[in-house]
C-alpha cells in the first residue's frame, strides 16, 4: 500500500476542517477528492502531505510520515498547491528546477544530468519548454499553474497530490492535465490523489473516489459507488444528477 | 542578459559559463567572479589612495607591496597612513558593506520582502542599543579602546535575536515570518525608545553617541577588519550556501515546504547567521542604513532574483558601494569627516526613488 491515513484530524483552532478520515492508497490509483466548499478536500491534502500538523497516522510506503526527513517526505509526496503566489521574477526554468531539490545529493555534488533531463521532460509535458527562460511574473494565471506542474513532475515523487489543480486552466490544458495524471498513475510505484470540483473529471479520470462534506468522509472506493445519486444528493444538498442532465444536454 | 535572466538564443555553452548561466549551477562562472573581485579591489585601492593626503595609484600599490613583503617604505609617513589608517578602515568599510549587502539580499528572499533588510529582524537596533550604553557607561576593556562597545554590541545583537526568536515561537509556533517581522518591528521601536531613553541622560557623552548612531569608519584596525572576515567566511558562507534554499523561500514558504526543505531549520540557520553579521558589522561601523537595502534591489535588477547570483553579487556590490561612500565621507567636506550612514541614506534615498520612477515609468511605457 503506497498510502494510509488513520483517523486524521485536522483543526484550525476550535474548527476541526478534517474529523477522524481515513483512506488507502494503492499503486496505480488515481483517487480523486470531492465535495463541496469546506468539506475539508484541501485540509486533507495539507495533512497528508505533512504541510500543516494533524492527529493521527499517516503511512507513505509504510513509513510514519511524521518520522520521514523533509527531503524524504518529498521524494515521495509532490504537491501542487492552489495558489501560486510568486513576488520575484524568477525564469520557467528556475522554478522547475527547484522541483529536483529533495534528489539533490550535496552542495558540491556536482552535474546532475538525469535530473536535468527530467525538467526538460516536465517543462515538455506540460507546454512549457519555450516559456522556460521567461519570467514567472509575466505569465497568466494558467501558464503559471502549468510551470508549477512542471515543478512537481520534475520532483518525481511516487504520490502525486494535486489540490484543486484545473482551476485556472483553459480547457486544452484541463485535458493535459489530467492525461498525464492518470499516465503518471499508471507508472510502476505511482498514485495520483487529486482534489477536484468538476464530478464529470473525477468520473472521467479517477479509478477511485472519496467524498467529503463537513470535514468527515461521506464515501470512498470504487468511483462508480462513491458517485451515487444518494451520496451525491447528501453531500452538496441539491440533485445533482438532475443537474449533471441538464449540463449535458445537446448544445450545439 | 535581462532582468527576467534572458539568454539571447545563440550564446556560446563556454560564454554562457562565464556569464554563470550554467544550467546546471544557475550559479557565477569563474570569470564573473574574477571580475568583480578585480572591481572591488581597484574600488579598494582608490579609496586608499585618496584623501586628505592623496597619493598616486602605483605609490599606493607600491607601499602596500611593500608592508605585505614585510620591506621598509621608501617614503615613511605614506606607508604609515596607508598601511596603518587607511587601509584597515578600507577594509572595514568593504568587508561591512559586503556584509550588510548579503543580509538584505538574504533577508529579502527569506520573507519575501523587497523592503527587509539586516534591521529587519531588530538585531541591528539591538546591536546599536548594547553599543550605546557601552558609550554612556564607559564600558572598556583594559588595552582595547574599541573593544567594550564592540563586545556589547555583539551581546546584545545575539540576545536580542534570541528574544525576538523566543517571541516569535512563543507567538506563533509554526514560526511564520509575518510573526518574526512584527516581533522584529516591535522590539527595533522598543530598543530604539531605550537608546533615546539613554541619549537623554547621557550628558556631555550624548555628541560621541550621536555621532556613532549615524555611523562611523574612522579608527578600525585589523582585528575589526580579521573578526569581519571571519564572521564574513562563516556566516557569509553559510548563507551563500543556502541560496537554493532562498530561492524556495523567495518563490513561496508552502512551496519551499513541499519541495523537501526543512523550512525551520534553515530559517534559523538564515536568522543567525544575518544577526551575526549585523552585529558585528554595527559594533564596528556603527548604524549604517540602506545599503543592506538598496544594494539587493539594484544588483538584482541586473542578475535576476537568483540567490545563487544575487548573494554573491550583492556582497561584491556591497562592499565597493560602502568603500566609495566612506571616501566620501572622509572628503567630501575634509577635513570635517562627515558620518558614513548620513552618506549611505542621502545616495540611498535618492537611488531608492531614482529606480521607483523607472520601475514606474518602465510599466506605463
Amino acid at each position: 500500500m503506497m498510502l494510509e491515513a488513520r483517523r486524521i484530524t485536522l483543526s484550525y483552532g476550535p474548527h476541526e476542517a478534517v474529523k477522524d478520515v481515513s483512506l488507502h492508497l494503492e499503486e496505480g490509483q488515481c483517487l480523486m477528492v470531492i465535495g463541496p466548499n469546506g468539506a475539508g478536500k484541501s485540509s486533507l491534502i495539507a495533512a497528508l502531505s505533512g504541510s500543516k500538523p494533524y492527529a493521527g497516522t499517516v503511512l507513505l510506503n509504510g513509513q510514519d510520515s511524521k518520522a520521514l526527513s523533509p527531503r524524504g517526505r518529498a521524494r515521495l509526496v509532490g504537491v501542487l498547491s492552489q495558489r501560486q503566489a510568486v513576488h520575484y521574477a524568477f525564469t520557467v526554468e528556475e522554478v522547475v528546477r527547484l522541483g529536483r531539490y529533495p534528489h539533490r545529493k550535496g552542495w558540491f555534488s556536482g552535474a546532475d544530468p538525469a535530473g536535468e533531463a527530467m525538467v526538460d521532460r516536465a517543462l515538455a509535458w506540460t507546454g512549457m519548454g519555450e516559456m522556460r527562460s521567461r519570467s514567472i511574473l509575466s505569465l497568466s494565471g494558467g501558464e503559471r499553474q502549468r510551470a508549477f506542474l512542471a515543478q512537481v513532475l520534475a520532483q518525481d515523487p511516487a504520490i502525486l497530490m494535486l489540490d484543486e489543480p484545473a482551476d485556472s486552466l483553459d480547457l486544452k490544458y484541463q485535458k493535459t492535465l489530467f492525461e498525464l495524471t492518470e499516465t503518471w498513475a499508471r507508472q510502476p510505484g505511482k498514485a495520483v490523489i487529486s482534489v477536484v470540483h468538476d464530478l464529470s473529471i473525477a468520473r472521467r479520470y479517477g479509478s477511485h473516489a472519496m467524498l467529503m462534506h463537513h470535514g468527515k468522509c461521506v464515501a470512498q472506493g470504487e468511483k462508480a459507488v462513491v458517485l451515487k445519486a444518494d451520496n451525491l444528493n447528501t453531500a452538496y444538498g441539491m440533485d445533482v444528477y438532475a443537474w449533471m442532465r441538464d449540463l449535458s444536454r445537446p448544445w450545439i | 542578459m535581462t532582468p527576467s535572466g534572458e539568454v539571447p538564443s545563440g550564446t556560446s555553452p563556454a560564454l554562457l559559463l562565464l556569464m554563470g548561466k550554467d544550467r546546471r549551477s544557475e550559479g557565477y562562472g569563474l570569470a564573473a567572479w574574477l571580475v568583480m573581485g578585480a572591481v572591488v579591489i581597484a574600488i579598494a585601492l582608490l579609496c586608499i589612495s585618496l584623501g586628505s593626503v592623496s597619493l598616486p595609484l602605483k605609490v599606493t600599490w607600491q607601499t602596500l607591496w611593500d608592508a605585505i613583503l614585510g620591506r621598509e617604505a621608501a617614503d615613511g609617513v605614506a606607508a604609515s597612513i596607508l598601511v596603518h589608517v587607511r587601509t584597515p578602515r578600507v577594509l572595514a568599510a568593504g568587508l561591512s558593506g559586503a556584509a550588510l549587502a548579503l543580509c538584505g539580499a538574504s533577508m529579502q528572499g527569506l520573507l519575501r520582502n523587497p523592503l527587509a533588510d539586516g534591521s529587519t529582524l531588530g538585531v541591528s537596533s539591538g546591536a546599536s542599543l548594547g553599543a550605546v550604553l557601552a558609550l554612556a557607561f564607559g564600558f572598556q576593556l583594559p588595552g582595547l579602546p574599541y573593544a567594550g562597545t564592540m563586545l556589547m554590541a555583539i551581546a546584545f545583537a545575539f540576545l536580542s535575536m534570541l528574544l525576538i526568536l523566543a517571541l516569535a515561537y512563543a507567538f506563533d509556533r509554526s514560526f511564520s515570518t509575518h510573526t518574526i517581522i512584527l516581533v522584529g518591528v516591535i522590539f527595533s521601536m522598543f530598543a530604539g525608545s531605550l537608546i533615546t531613553l539613554v541619549m537623554a541622560f547621557s550628558g556631555e557623552k550624548l555628541r560621541s553617541i550621536a555621532f556613532w548612531t549615524m555611523g562611523s569608519l574612522a579608527g578600525s584596525d585589523y582585528t575589526q577588519g580579521l573578526l569581519l572576515t571571519l564572521t564574513l567566511m562563516a556566516c557569509g558562507g553559510l548563507l551563500v550556501l543556502r541560496a537554493g534554499e532562498l530561492n524556495a523561500f523567495a518563490i513561496g514558504e508552502e512551496n519551499a515546504h513541499h519541495i523537501g526543505i526543512d523550512v525551520r531549520s534553515v530559517k534559523l540557520q538564515v536568522l543567525i547567521s544575518v544577526s551575526a553579521l549585523i552585529g558585528v558589522a554595527v559594533s564596528i561601523g556603527g548604524t549604517i542604513g540602506f545599503v543592506g537595502l538598496i544594494i539587493p534591489h539594484m544588483v538584482r535588477l541586473l542578475t535576476g532574483p537568483n540567490h545563487r547570483r544575487l548573494l554573491p553579487a550583492s556582497a561584491f556590490a556591497g562592499a565597493g558601494f560602502l568603500m566609495l561612500c566612506d571616501l566620501l565621507a572622509r572628503t567630501l567636506l575634509s577635513p570635517v569627516e562627515l558620518p558614513i550612514g548620513v552618506v549611505t541614506s542621502i545616495i540611498g534615498a535618492i537611488t531608492f526613488v531614482a529606480i521607483i520612477f523607472r520601475r514606474r515609468g518602465r510599466r506605463a511605457a
